[in-house]
């Protein structure tokens, strides 16, 4: 029986992701070699001694070579274990699982708002095209992706928190936290990253729709009598899905991957600020784990936008 | 050291006095009558009342931090174990010793023996009995030479620990009048068993028992009901947030979610003092930012060089611009007047022309002098060097600034580059510091200064027993350093926290930030 070809296009996809992961896993690992100074040292930090220096190098195994430290390393995630983090002893996959969680529940809340927000926006400007609403709402969306995202977390923290105090400036959440207290917690970063990520996904749902409106069959049915919303919403957009599809799932991979200021900024307890202190302890074990959590999220969500886009295309979906 | 003339205190009640204009007063009023003033206005009129959730947010925590007390280095996992532990003394804010879990102490005339009474009917928080045991094996593990602790360097001149009854004995290598203090060190936290099987537990005699611990994050605590100091601990919870953004901290307490922060950045000290239901209060402490040069290695093994680019810093200029007035200048020792048994000694000035005299007495090649220099050296320090290099080529001196990366500073360029940018925290007393930093022998002798006369200054001033001596001696060595040692010393900087109107009992401590970590213990909500 002959496989479908898109059964074979995903199967290939996959097996390329778990390949990238491999390389990426080794290119954090040299990274991480790659820095000045090394575990012992960035905990004992100014207070280090020689004596200290040595106690802590052997009881870290950090005397053992590279090479050798990698694939006990890759032995135990094939097995399903993360191992335990150089600085503090504690259980990486049980510290990671709590951070992940909550960097996906601030990115969750986020595009729940910001997709839908920009695809509406990105219709009604490429309707208005050219018009006042058009250019308010490139106008404003061009102003907020422009702001560093530190600058908008200040000024929706300063009116918001400490003038108005209608939001915690602290989005601290934990367990014993129901979820509306959870959402209220998170509102003001869940704003900041919905102004960070809205342009861009507006702008090429607009670019997107406006190159098929050019189309003949966008005339033809403007010719049959169908309000201009209506063509945009029935015609246009369908054909205009791939590439914002795409732009879709870049968002959101950065939603996950990429908002670790905002994280600072507001006192999240995400992935972000967990990465970089451990980068900056030189916690090899930790580092990798978050590597290819990270990569793993950015992987997978580009496999699906490629097989939507080849879903929402016929020619892809029927090849000759 | 009893002295209460010693004790200084800078203290600036309201944030828009200027700095200066109150050091002039308490030079004209002298020492005895600020003593008096510094006192909170009222603070111990009131009674503390009781209840209530503190919440600290406080910045220098990570992820990575341990609760193994042997192992903090920063703010958090300093407040972290003050909550939940007990040193046997405490420094107080005027700089004498408190007995806590040790009850009474003495030691023979030339202070090479030391005994220790411990407190009884202690329970740690799993309700076991607090013993003269437990004393021993901490102070065993953190002397031992195969531990990580912090406090390993201070503990290396014991050579004998021992319990005697409720006593622990302990002999040392050298006499040592100031061995209370070193025993203060917050990394020497009484545990269960001395620690051994489980650093890790926080369980110790603190007035507050650790509820959750998320490290980087949030650490939870409950009021131990079995406390055995009645008169401390007046919330029902603490709560600790770890807030290392500054403008997140500071809008943190401008918006009420926490009553207390530390760290303010000098720069912008002023303004948040100025947000109503907030105060700032600044301490000036024992430490300090330095500019270190290698006593040992070219140029600087030519002490004109080093004279020259001493006289090359406009000191007042770093105090005014990088710490915003909230600090004082420094003479090039690591000790001013918060210290007991402290001499003034002659300020040194920026002066250029001295300066360029002493460069070409040097007879150096002209050359540039490169200080490397990153901004975690302290805040502010890219700034400061840039202002050095400034003044110093006003002068004629050829110093060039290398900026480098905060990641791997302390481990690449901290003690091993000749020339660099560092901050010392300060000690208790002067021994301690001059000990850690100073000595031949020192792990961190980080200006490689190598001097058997102050070496040996060093070793008669920490077993004399006389205090005009001692004062004398430790007079001696100041000069030394000052003249001779690779230390430039532009600035003494404040410990600057801000607290919010609803907390009282808020006083100053010039130990460290946070009242010295006991600011939970000793206020109370209003």
């Amino acid at each position: 029986m002959a496989i479908h070809p898109i059964v074979k296009l995903i199967a290939q996809r996959l097996a390329l992701g778990v390949l990238l992961l491999l390389a990426v896993s080794v290119l954090i690992f040299m990274g991480t070699e790659a820095l000045p100074g090394d575990v012992a040292q960035a905990i004992l930090g100014q207070s280090a001694t020689p004596e200290s220096l040595a106690n802590l190098r052997e009881s870290l195994g950090l005397n053992e070579p590279a090479w050798s430290r990698y694939f006990g390393w890759l032995g135990g995630v094939l097995q399903g274990d993360l191992g335990v983090a150089l600085t503090n002893g504690q259980n990486i996959a049980e510290a990671i699982g709590k951070r992940l969680g909550n960097t996906l529940f601030l990115a969750a809340c986020a595009a729940v708002i910001a997709v839908p927000l920009a695809i509406l926006l990105g219709l009604l400007a490429a309707r208005y095209n050219g018009r006042w609403p058009d250019k308010l709402i490139s106008g404003i969306t061009l102003a907020t992706i422009s702001l560093p995202e530190f600058v908008a977390g200040y000024i929706v923290m300063f009116f918001l928190a400490v003038k108005w105090r209608l939001l915690p400036s602290v989005a601290m959440v934990n367990d014993g936290m129901s979820l509306f207290e959870r959402v209220n917690a998170i509102l003001l970063p869940v704003i900041v990253l919905v102004l960070v990520v809205l342009a861009h996904m507006m702008r090429m749902t607009r670019a997107a729709i406006l190159n098929v409106m050019q189309s003949a069959y966008i005339e033809t049915a403007e010719l049959k009598g169908l309000s201009p919303l209506t063509v945009i919403w029935r015609h246009a957009f369908p054909n205009a899905i791939a590439p914002v599809v795409n732009v879709v799932m870049l968002n959101l991979a950065y939603l996950v991957v990429g908002v670790v200021v905002v994280e600072v900024v507001f006192v999240y307890p995400g992935m972000g600020q967990f990465l970089v202190d451990h980068v900056a302890k030189r916690d090899l074990p930790v580092v990798q784990a978050c590597g290819l959590i990270f990569a793993a999220i950015y992987i997978g969500l580009n496999i699906f936008a490629d097989v939507v886009s080849i879903f929402t295309n016929p020619r892809l979906r029927h090849p000759k | 050291m009893k002295d209460k003339l010693d004790l200084i205190i800078d203290h600036v009640e309201q944030v828009r006095i200027s700095r200066r204009a109150f050091l002039n007063n308490t030079a004209a009023f002298g020492a005895a009558v600020l003593g008096a003033s510094v006192l909170p206005r009222g603070a111990f009129a009131e009674e503390p009342k009781k209840g209530g959730t503190l919440i600290l947010g406080l910045g220098g925590g990570e992820t990575t931090d341990t609760l193994d007390p042997g192992l903090a280095d920063s703010p958090v996992p300093f407040a972290v174990n003050r909550q939940w532990g007990d040193t046997i003394v405490n420094v107080t804010p005027e700089g004498q010793i408190e007995p806590r879990l040790a009850e009474s102490m003495e030691s023979n005339a030339d202070g090479t023996e030391w005994r220790f009474n411990i407190r009884q009917g202690v329970k740690f928080h799993d309700g076991s009995d607090m013993t003269v045991d437990d004393v021993v094996a901490t102070f065993k593990r953190h002397s031992d030479e195969n531990s990580k602790s912090g406090a390993l360097g201070i503990m290396q001149g014991i050579s004998e620990i021992s319990a005697d009854g409720n006593a622990v004995v302990m002999k040392m290598t050298t006499g040592n009048a100031d061995l209370p203090y070193l025993l203060s060190d917050y990394h020497l936290v009484i545990q269960p068993k001395g620690g051994v099987d489980a650093p890790t537990a926080a369980i110790g005699t603190g007035t507050w028992k650790l509820l959750t611990a998320e490290p980087g994050v949030r650490y939870t605590f409950d009021k131990n009901p079995a406390d055995w100091d009645t008169t401390r601990g007046h919330y029902d919870a603490v709560e600790i947030i770890v807030i290392n953004d500054a403008t997140a901290r500071s809008s943190a307490l401008q918006s009420g979610q926490v009553h207390m922060i530390n760290r303010i950045d000098p720069k912008v000290a002023k303004l948040v003092g100025k947000t109503p239901g907030v105060q700032v209060r600044n301490v000036s402490g024992r430490g300090h930012y330095v500019f270190i040069m290698h006593c040992d290695k070219a140029p600087f093994d030519n002490k004109d060089l080093r004279m020259a680019l001493k006289l090359a810093i406009n000191r007042q200029e770093m105090v005014d611009k990088i710490l915003d007035g909230f600090g004082g200048v420094g003479n090039d020792t690591p000790i001013n007047a918060a210290y007991p048994l402290f001499t003034a000694i002659p300020q040194r000035e920026y002066d250029p022309v001295a300066a360029a005299a002493a460069y070409k007495a040097s007879g150096h090649d002209g050359s540039p002098i490169v200080m490397t220099v990153a901004d975690t050296a302290f805040p502010g320090a890219v700034d400061a060097a840039a202002l050095f290099e400034q003044s110093a080529n006003a002068a004629g001196i050829p110093l060039k600034i290398n900026r480098v990366p905060d990641d791997g500073y302390w481990s690449d360029v901290w003690n091993v580059n000749p020339f660099c940018a560092s901050y010392w925290g300060g000690r208790p007393v002067q021994d301690q510091m001059w000990s850690t930093a100073y000595l031949s022998t020192a792990d961190w002798n980080d200006t490689k200064y190598f001097n058997k006369d102050l070496d040996a200054l060093i070793l008669a001033a920490r077993g004399e027993a006389d205090a005009t001596k001692r004062a004398d001696l430790y007079n001696q060595i100041g000069m030394i350093v000052h003249d001779d040692g690779g230390t430039i010393c532009p600035m003494f900087n404040d410990f600057i926290d801000a607290v919010s109107d609803k907390i009282a009992g808020y006083a100053l401590d010039p130990n460290y930030e946070q009242m010295g970590g006991f600011a939970s213990a000793k206020t109370w909500l209003a």
